[in-house]
């Protein structure tokens, strides 16, 4: 557009200076619905008090279960007339009642109401082993000032990730290894004089972010002899500063997502950078992990966001002697840091890209009669690279689980529409319910250019066969991922596990991997003995260029079964062997911790291995980092 | 591995067969017209997208492999591309079926004219059917029929119209084709020709490839080809061909499809209706050409009876099952999956593996017929015998088939001499019996009488005969290469016995279906088997034979003895009669009136060494010894011998040198 002419440009210019002024004018309002369209699907956590940006205290069971996932005060339960509702104030489902959730239930999984399988009540401190001190790190550390813990709950809180087996385990009240103690770290100085503490006194140390890893990289390596110690970095969570000028923030590596985009949206800014997680993991976890954001058609992944790392490692401290935007200094150093996975030191502060707020948000669904027609509008999408801020398409199963979670209808008025498209799309317009899928799209940017750029989008969609269906199915597609985890305590109530992964595959072995992916573990829970027939569901989540990211969902009800738990590990395994032997990736975003080392060399090759290998070596002689991920 | 997973060997005998059904029966009792015009509507692919066989073809002409194919074709050659595609359109036109409902109804109709007045009845053993239903509802399937007549394909399709099964494309050779209308109507039935030689011809190829696995990868229809890639003119399995075994696969391993079943399907006939015609073309005389005129002079087959005939739905194979473990697919990453890939040395192994499998699956779920066991009897006492001692030894021998597991059909609650005599009474055309003699009946020859004419007919009985043996060879294989190692071994030592064994089995691999790479589990079960009837004990010493073992033991190396005496003479006269220049079309026939020559000398009384098929073999296993190399001169192939290392395989089988591991090392 802007080569359009000067003229053109002028006008932009002045439209744009108009539009700032119009802003200034209803800026309380506008803000507002920025803020909802932002968080209508996350917790709208402790908006009051801004002033102390923490959301995440020392002791974090007091606001978090410590034997599932998110807040205490947020969970979905059937109530006395058997209908699902979930609790709490925080989300935009909280206090609805959700009348299809247990039909789908019960049909999907062969569950029943009646047959509960609780969990442990409450953490039963004496079971917990006790913790093994280093003195002499502890008389030092006591010296320091800096808070630390050997409390039973603090400790078990730290021990585990959200892996299945990690939930399944402490609802059973079974805790494995636990780290020998916690600390609370509040600067970079902080962390520096804690690993060398930690190096004089052949301590081992375990960075903790957000907890929300799914790979096992939280737990402790049971062969470890040594004290471990967990360090928290839940309280480094301060931007430091803004630069305007470069767009960029200087920001402690411990913040939560969710603190990040609320603290610098109050400056008008954002990172834009919101993987699933968001609410609870870190920016230091992030980076450690490789995160990627839903969002990262517009913004990019945590690699292309980040301009300086500083990390602490045994040898020193890393970092880059200036800012700019790309070097050529060899081999970028960011590369051994980001998905190091805790293993060389600790993130402790990072500058990140930000964004101004977007003017305008909105999102958007589209219907289509199959799956392959779907995935053919995502490649073209991606062709054309106009992809949204977000495009995603649910499979069949996922789109009947999202529908699942539809609230009560208030008005007669909805319920004779959505029959009404309903009629449209399966009578009318001849799609099988059975087969049809659905893109959810999320739009950013100003208003003008998101009206285009979804016509844009519409237009290819309906070369496909797809039908636009409206905001609403968008958007709950979207708050589908930030309660499944709270779903999946619900389904380990009555009998039913789950599990969900995710991988990376060049576009034209999408369909051929989401359809062997999802028979292999049908197949395989059949094989293993398990009793109906299981949730096996997928989406393809992110686009890029040369190729998509799948996230399976897969589910099953265990009652019957012996060992529920190695079925579920032999079963997850034998899906991420299929993922392989398709062409997918080991992982897009999730990591390989060690749940998934067994195939990080044939991931590599065993000369990237062994490089690797040479730089935790070099960097960590002595294993001080010994969560044992990844190599 | 993989031969664990597909059945135990351990213990043949243990293997539990269906039971069968006459699909004939309701035949002989209702229309033939309504059933040719009954409701069809087969159980389908669950992930089928429907698809015409015209809609088929635009999508294999469009297809990503087919246009690389294209390309590459009109880069190398100059052409252009229009011309090469249009080249392509052609080829597939001539190769793809055109399968139509009502061609089929109409064979339906008329076949079930045929087979009522051939046959007494065509068993089909029902489990299986369902099996299949199950297969092709779940996964692409592959059915893979034993060929032992033109009869086959049309009994397959025949039968599972009849059953309300998907109904099969077929890959049919192009000799058909020239059949004019018939080529058609088998087209319309569901057939697809394939040239018979396409080596160099990559379009050929990749139209060919795309073809079939278009329909695979659709679940179109189950596709039926011949492992063996010809009828066995001898009723003995043929070595596997791997090429559309491996086209069949691809798409699992390159993850297009989650799995391929592959159903191994064995056809047996009571009395082949090739059978005389076979015998003269191992002798030399040119296979009649597939004319519709040579058809309709074939009528007179009508007005014979060719007892029963039993079709056994084997249990279908996954490939996924069998790859487990085995094949890495990710090896496939890396390269964009349209562009031809040379199959690495573990996929082909692994793909010659599953096709020795597969036949050998094949070869257990033939049902025999006490005719079989007569003919057995027969081939060891060519001058005739009593009736009554043929009887015996007819029981004896069902009793060891039995005892190692053989599949036979012998009449529960009919007594011995009246089956021995039933059977006889339909193979009369082969046997007769006069004055309580049993003998091999010997046709006149057409023209005046020499020694050559009477020995080309006795010749042509023995082989027929000699054919009804073979169907009943892969049960005494085992156990009979085991009796001539332990005849032949300097001492009982078992590694000493297993050291000739594995000298045989290695002769004798393209001879008999010996799964690469199995040598000891083969001698292992034959150790078993043999041990089992109480032929065989295991000494301290070595394996010692029983009493019981001095009746057996000889028997089963009489079995091997044509084979074993059919390769000495071609080894002599390798040694002796060639040329520097003896070409490969020139072998046979010089073999042949080599051993015509021994014969009239009365120095040869073996009759498989006419055989051209057995004289192939022994030229194949030769040439895989590296005793004879083949060597391209002007526009011919030319047959290099090693005399010396021809003479001491000779030498060897004639028991005139023992068994060495050095010799075989040296060769």
């Amino acid at each position: 557009m802007a080569s359009n002419g000067k003229s053109s440009e002028r006008q932009r210019i002045a439209q744009q200076r108009l539009r700032i002024i119009a802003g200034h004018l209803r800026k309380q309002e506008e803000a507002d619905h920025i803020e909802i369209a932002a968080q209508e699907c996350k917790a709208e956590s402790s908006r009051t008090d801004t002033a102390k940006p923490n959301s995440v205290p020392k002791r974090r069971q007091e606001i978090m279960k410590w034997n599932g996932w998110g807040y205490s005060d947020s969970k979905f339960l059937f109530n006395k007339k058997g209908q699902a509702e979930f609790t709490g104030k925080r989300y935009r489902l909280s206090g609805l009642i959700l009348p299809s959730l247990k039909e789908w239930f019960e049909g999907t999984f062969g569950a029943n109401l009646q047959h509960k399988s609780p969990a442990a009540a409450a953490l039963n401190a004496g079971a917990v082993p006790p913790p093994n001190l280093s003195e002499s790190f502890v008389e030092e550390l006591k010296a320091t000032d800096i808070p630390f813990s050997h409390d039973a709950e603090d400790r078990v809180f730290r021990s585990h990730g959200h892996c299945l087996h990690e939930i399944f385990g402490l609802r059973e009240g079974q805790y494995g290894r636990c780290p020998d103690m916690v600390v609370w770290p509040n600067c970079h100085i902080d962390v520096v004089k804690i690993v060398e503490l930690a190096c004089k006194h052949n301590v081992c140390l375990m960075p903790y972010g957000g907890g929300t890893s799914v790979s096992s990289a939280l737990e402790c390596p049971p062969e470890e002899t040594r004290s471990i110690v967990s360090l928290d970095t839940s309280q480094m969570n301060q931007i430091l500063w803004i630069d305007e000028k470069n767009l960029t923030a200087h920001v402690e590596a411990g913040i939560i997502g969710q603190d990040l985009e609320r603290l610098l949206n109050e400056s008008g800014y954002c990172t834009g950078h919101e993987p699933d997680s968001m609410e609870f993991s870190s920016l230091g976890g992030w980076v450690a992990t490789r995160a990627s954001g839903m969002k990262k058609n517009i913004y990019g992944n945590i690699e292309d966001l980040v301009v300086h790392i500083k990390m602490v490692t045994p040898r020193g401290v890393i970092e880059k002697s200036c800012q700019g935007p790309r070097m050529s200094t060899g081999p970028d150093v960011h590369h051994f840091i980001l998905g190091s996975e805790g293993t060389l030191g600790v993130v402790t502060e990072v500058t990140m890209k930000i964004r101004p707020v977007p003017e305008y948000q909105k999102y958007g669904s589209v219907v289509f009669p199959n799956f392959q027609q779907g995935v053919a509008c995502l490649r073209e999408v991606a062709k054309q690279r106009c992809a949204p801020a977000s495009i995603r398409l649910m499979d069949n199963e996922q789109f009947q689980f999202g529908h699942a979670l539809k609230p009560q209808v208030s008005s007669m008025f909805t319920s004779f529409l959505d029959g009404l498209k309903k009629f449209y799309i399966t009578k009318f317009k001849g799609f099988d319910p059975q087969q049809l899928c659905v893109a959810t799209l999320l739009f950013e940017g100003d208003r003008e250019k998101v009206l285009q750029h979804e016509k844009q989008v519409y237009d290819i969609a309906a070369k496909f066969g797809g039908l636009a269906a409206g905001e609403d199915n968008g958007q709950r597609g979207y708050m589908l991922t930030f309660v499944i985890a709270y779903l999946r305590d619900l389904g380990m109530d009555y009998y039913v596990m789950g599990e969900s992964f995710e991988t990376s595959v060049p576009w034209d072995r999408v369909l051929d991997l989401c359809r062997n992916v999802k028979e292999r573990i049908v197949r395989e829970c059949k094989e293993k003995g398990v009793q109906f027939p299981p949730l096996s569901t997928c989406r393809v989540t992110q686009t890029y260029d040369s190729g998509a990211c799948v996230y399976f969902y897969f589910a099953f009800n265990y009652r019957g079964l012996s060992d529920p738990l190695n079925v579920y590990l032999q079963v997850e395994h034998a899906a991420r062997e299929e993922i392989l032997a398709n062409g997918g990736s080991l992982s897009h975003h999730h990591g390989v911790g060690k749940l998934r080392k067994e195939w990080m060399q044939d991931a590599v090759s065993s000369v990237g291995l062994g490089m690797l290998k040479s730089v935790k070596e070099y960097v960590d002689p002595d294993n001080i980092f010994g969560n044992r991920n990844l190599l | 591995m993989a031969s664990k997973s597909l059945c135990s060997r351990r213990d043949p005998v243990l293997k539990k067969r269906d039971d069968f059904e006459d699909v004939l029966e309701e035949r002989r009792n209702s229309s033939d017209l309504r059933y040719a015009f009954k409701c069809y509507a087969p159980v389908l692919y669950k992930g089928l997208s429907p698809c015409t066989p015209t809609m088929l073809k635009t999508v294999v002409l469009q297809s990503e492999p087919l246009q690389y194919a294209i390309n590459q074709v009109s880069a190398e050659s100059g052409e252009s591309v229009e011309l090469v595609q249009e080249e392509a359109a052609a080829i597939l036109e001539e190769m793809a079926h055109r399968l139509k409902l009502s061609t089929v109804r109409f064979f339906a109709f008329t076949l079930s004219k045929a087979f009522k007045r051939l046959f007494h009845s065509v068993c089909v053993n029902e489990e299986g059917l369902q099996r299949l239903q199950q297969a092709i509802h779940e996964h692409p399937v592959v059915l893979l029929p034993s060929h032992r007549s033109y009869m086959d394909f049309l009994m397959m399709s025949y039968i599972l119209y009849t059953c309300d099964l998907k109904l099969p494309v077929i890959a049919a050779g192009m000799d058909f084709m020239s059949m004019k209308f018939v080529g058609e109507m088998l087209r319309m039935s569901g057939a697809f020709f394939i040239r018979r030689s396409f080596g160099g011809d990559k379009l050929y190829w990749a139209v060919f490839s795309e073809y079939v696995k278009t329909m695979l990868r659709s679940g179109y229809a189950p596709i039926e080809f011949f492992l063996e890639g010809t009828r066995s003119r001898t009723s003995k399995s043929l070595t596997p061909k791997l090429g559309l075994l491996n086209i069949a696969m691809e798409p699992f391993f390159k993850g297009e499809v989650f799995d391929v079943s592959l159903m191994p399907v064995s056809i047996s006939y009571e009395r082949v209706l090739e059978e005389a015609l076979y015998a003269r073309e191992l002798l030399g005389v040119p296979k009649p050409k597939e004319s519709t005129s040579g058809l309709l002079k074939a009528r007179k087959i009508f007005s014979e009876d060719y007892g029963s005939m039993h079709v056994y739905f084997g249990s279908p194979v996954s490939v996924r099952s069998l790859a487990q473990g085995r094949i890495n697919r990710s090896q496939y990453n890396l390269v964009p999956r349209h562009i031809p890939q040379k199959p690495s040395n573990e996929i082909q192994s692994f793909v010659n593996d599953t096709a020795y499998q597969l036949v050998r699956m094949q070869e257990e779920n033939m049902v025999l017929k006490p005719w079989v066991l007569i003919a057995t009897v027969l081939m060891q006492n060519l001058d005739g015998m009593e009736l009554s001692q043929l009887v015996e030894q007819t029981v004896w021998l069902r009793d060891l088939a039995r005892s190692f597991g053989a599949f036979l059909d012998w009449p529960d609650h009919t007594s011995s001499s009246k089956v021995v005599s039933s059977s006889l009474s339909l193979h009369r055309n082969l046997a007769s019996v006069c004055g309580g003699r049993v003998c091999l009946l010997v046709g006149r020859p057409p023209g005046p009488e020499s020694p050559e004419t009477a020995l080309f007919e006795r010749a042509v009985s023995v082989l027929s005969c000699a054919s009804y043996r073979n169907q009943i060879l892969h049960v005494f294989l085992r156990p009979a290469l085991l009796a001539v190692a332990m005849q032949a071994a300097t001492s009982p030592r078992k590694d000493e016995v297993y050291n000739c064994f594995s000298f045989l089995r290695n002769m004798f691999s393209n001879e008999f279906i010996l799964c690469p790479g199995e040598s000891v589990q083969d001698f292992d079960e034959a150790c078993y088997l043999l041990m089992k009837c109480g032929a065989v004990q295991m000494l301290p010493q070595g394996i010692g034979t029983t009493d019981s073992g001095r009746v057996t033991l000889p028997y089963l190396c009489a079995m091997l003895e044509p084979f074993m005496q059919g390769y000495q003479v071609v080894c002599r006269y390798l040694c002796e009669e060639t040329t520097d220049n003896l070409t490969e079309k020139q072998f046979v026939p010089a073999v042949r009136s080599f051993a015509v020559k021994l014969h009239l000398a009365g120095s040869l009384r073996c009759y498989e060494a006419l055989s051209s098929d057995l004289q192939k073999n022994a030229l194949a296993a030769l040439l895989r010894l590296n005793a004879v190399k083949k060597v391209k001169m002007a526009d011919q192939v030319v047959l290099k011998v090693n005399k010396m290392a021809v003479n001491s395989l000779e030498d060897t089988l004639g028991g005139k040198i023992p068994t060495q591991k050095p010799v075989l090392a040296r060769l």
